[in-house]
């Protein structure tokens, strides 16, 4: 069954076209890489289908809902209860500790509940740094710290672009088991990588090139 | 508390008390606001009272005369006085005035009889040279008579009086006990107590006026003095426009230029919160970014930079409270040379208006905040 589908989806900027009549298509629970070299638009797709920017041309459906020509309000609240995104940066409030950062996205989303953010943590090995501020926090935990936020609030897909670009081999490996875990328990996962062996996790690439798509692999080897 | 209010006030508190920097830049200037707010507001109203007591100083500014065809006695000026607060009443002195003749220079004079503690009170800028009479049979010579017959102190002095009715002249030896100097026309003048001229002249009990002194701005004084009359009719209460007109326009100056200042001072504050919320939220573009990206809507940024602001506008609110009595309670010591007690309501307006003033400085840095595009944290910028 069908999460997202984008149907000839441009974006344009000026004479640039970030994008260039792509058509995707993932299914619930599916676990999707996106490759491509810089500049292919792979960071301009997933801005949009986590609902921070409108194509300039096309359709998305995100859960049977067209999402290309929602106003933001409407867009903030749908990123808001259906995506986790996880970014490259770890991007952390810099003033609150680990478990705060984690209750801050239950607070947008509903209600913050700290047994529940310091389980989360627990989940992402953190549960002793939970007082800790991010500057106290190597990179790798800070973004162990936002796998964390990213699944608090059991979202149906988890948007991630180059979660990690700027991690170690170990921390590499911590986060893709919990995408393993996250992919098990029924969570869709869409990943931007440059990594070869970070899209061999996953169970189909599809690879940009120019803003369109210019192929997709399917991995023979992918294990549950 | 729900779970959700006290992680807004958490978010709000950390913010201020975790990053500090910046947040401490608009934290002072709001304090330096609210202190000169809360220290010009204790003056502005401590002012009034202050002048007021300076102005004392100038004389009486409050006068009961007999209404025309009437006669004033000291009965009913105490009657009248009663309109007054007592504790308004800095003094009130009774007049009588009487021609008198000095035997051996064969020359009349006017005396007054008067209550001399009372004059000490209503005409502070009476200056004795000598001691102010201690009894009955000592008086103060004013000093231009002095001069004009050649007395001077703790000379003796035969004055008489001539009762119409008798036909005939009484006589008494008074002593001066100090010379008179005003630089007005007292200094013509003959000063001994009511007693003593009660026993010249055998006349009781008649008043011609009654000097007072009361603390009170100019429409007070005119409803005490409607008040007198009123009750009255045998009196006349009159302001003396001299010392009221100029103690009125000398407050309503000074007034108006502590006004003007507060005001100056506020605008001030608010371009400095606003300029230095501005540049923390260009700053904080990442976390705003961050935030939305979370499902933060547009109320929430609005509410939360609001909650940073009117948090800073509390502890600048309150921390200017205290400075803020310190710098008036100096200024009051150095300039009028007294003290001046905490207004209690001082506290409340203080923290509202930097409240107020620290929300409103917010609204354009808000503004912005609003504006940040989410998608640029996944640009990694
Ligand atoms: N706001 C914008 N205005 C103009 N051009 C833009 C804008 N955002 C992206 N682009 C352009 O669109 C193209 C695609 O950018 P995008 O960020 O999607 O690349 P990417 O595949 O994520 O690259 P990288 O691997 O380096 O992150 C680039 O050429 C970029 O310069
Ligand atoms: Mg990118």
């Amino acid at each position: 069954m069908s999460l997202l589908e984008l149907k000839d989806i441009s974006k344009i900027y000026g004479e640039l076209k970030a994008l260039d009549n792509v058509s995707i298509h993932v299914d619930k629970g599916e676990w999707v890489a996106i490759m491509g070299p810089s500049g292919s638009g792979k960071s301009t797709m997933m801005n949009i289908i986590g609902c921070m920017d409108k194509p300039s041309k096309g359709q998305v459906f995100l859960d049977g809902v067209d999402i290309s020509k929602e106003s933001s309000r409407k867009l903030t609240e749908i990123r808001r209860d259906k995506i986790g995104l996880i970014f490259q940066q770890f991007h952390m409030v810099n003033y609150l500790t680990a478990v705060e950062n984690i209750m801050v996205s239950q607070y947008y989303h509903s209600l913050p509940d700290e047994e529940e953010a310091l389980e989360a943590l627990g989940r992402v090995g953190l549960r002793d740094r939970a007082k800790h501020l991010p500057s106290q926090l190597s990179g790798g935990e800070q973004q162990r710290v936002c796998v964390a936020r990213a699944l608090i609030n059991h979202p149906e897909l988890i948007l991630a672009d180059e979660p990690t670009g700027n991690l170690d081999e170990a921390n590499e490996n911590i986060v893709l088991d919990l995408f393993r875990q996250l992919h098990r328990e029924g969570t869709t996962l869409i990943v931007v990588t440059h990594d070869p062996e970070v899209a061999e996790a996953a169970q189909r690439t599809i690879v940009l090139e120019h803003g369109r798509v210019a192929r997709e692999i399917i991995n023979e080897n992918f294990q549950e | 508390m729900n779970t959700k209010r006290k992680m807004f006030l958490k978010m709000v508190t950390a913010s201020l008390l975790r990053r500090r920097s910046r947040m401490l830049i608009a934290l002072l200037s709001i304090a330096v606001g609210a202190t000169i707010l809360s220290g010009l507001v204790t003056i502005y109203y401590d002012v009034p009272r202050q002048m007021g007591a300076q102005f004392r100083n100038y004389g009486a500014n409050m006068i009961l005369v007999p209404a025309s065809g009437a006669s004033m006695t000291t009965e009913s000026a105490s009657e009248a006085l009663k309109e007054i607060p007592p504790d308004n009443l800095i003094g009130a002195s009774p007049y009588r005035y009487v021609n008198v003749e000095m035997t051996s220079r064969q020359r009349t004079f006017i005396a007054a009889g008067t209550d001399f503690e009372q004059v000490m009170s209503t005409s502070p800028y009476f200056v004795v040279e000598g001691e102010w009479p201690r009894n009955d049979r000592e008086i103060l010579v004013g000093k231009e008579t002095a001069e004009l017959v050649g007395v001077k102190i703790n000379s003796v002095m035969e004055l008489s009086f001539r009762n119409e009715e008798t036909k005939k002249r009484n006589r008494i030896n008074f002593t001066v006990s100090g010379l008179l100097d005003t630089g007005g026309e007292e200094e013509s003048y003959l000063f001994m107590t009511m007693k003593a001229m009660e026993d010249l002249t055998g006349i009781t009990d008649t008043l011609d006026v009654m000097e007072m002194s009361v603390s009170a701005a100019e429409d007070e004084l005119n409803s005490y003095a409607e008040a007198i009359s009123a009750a009255n009719p045998d009196i006349s209460a009159r302001l003396v426009k001299r010392v009221t007109k100029s103690e009125a326009s000398v407050l309503s100056k000074l007034q108006a230029l502590v006004l003007i200042v507060t005001l100056v001072v506020l605008a001030l504050t608010m371009i400095c919160v606003c300029t230095t919320m501005m540049a923390v939220v260009s700053e904080r573009r990442r976390e705003i970014g961050l935030r939305k990206a979370l499902g933060a809507s547009d109320q929430s940024i609005r509410a939360e930079f609001l909650g940073e602001g009117m948090f800073l506008g509390l502890l600048g609110g309150l921390l200017g409270t205290a400075l803020g009595f310190a710098f008036a309670q100096f200024v009051s010591v150095n300039v009028f040379e007294s003290s001046i007690s905490f207004q209690p309501l001082l506290l409340p307006l203080t923290v509202v208006v930097s409240v107020v003033v620290s929300a409103l400085s917010c609204m354009l840095p808000i503004k912005n905040a609003i504006a940040v595009d989410p998608a640029l944290v996944l640009k990694g910028e």
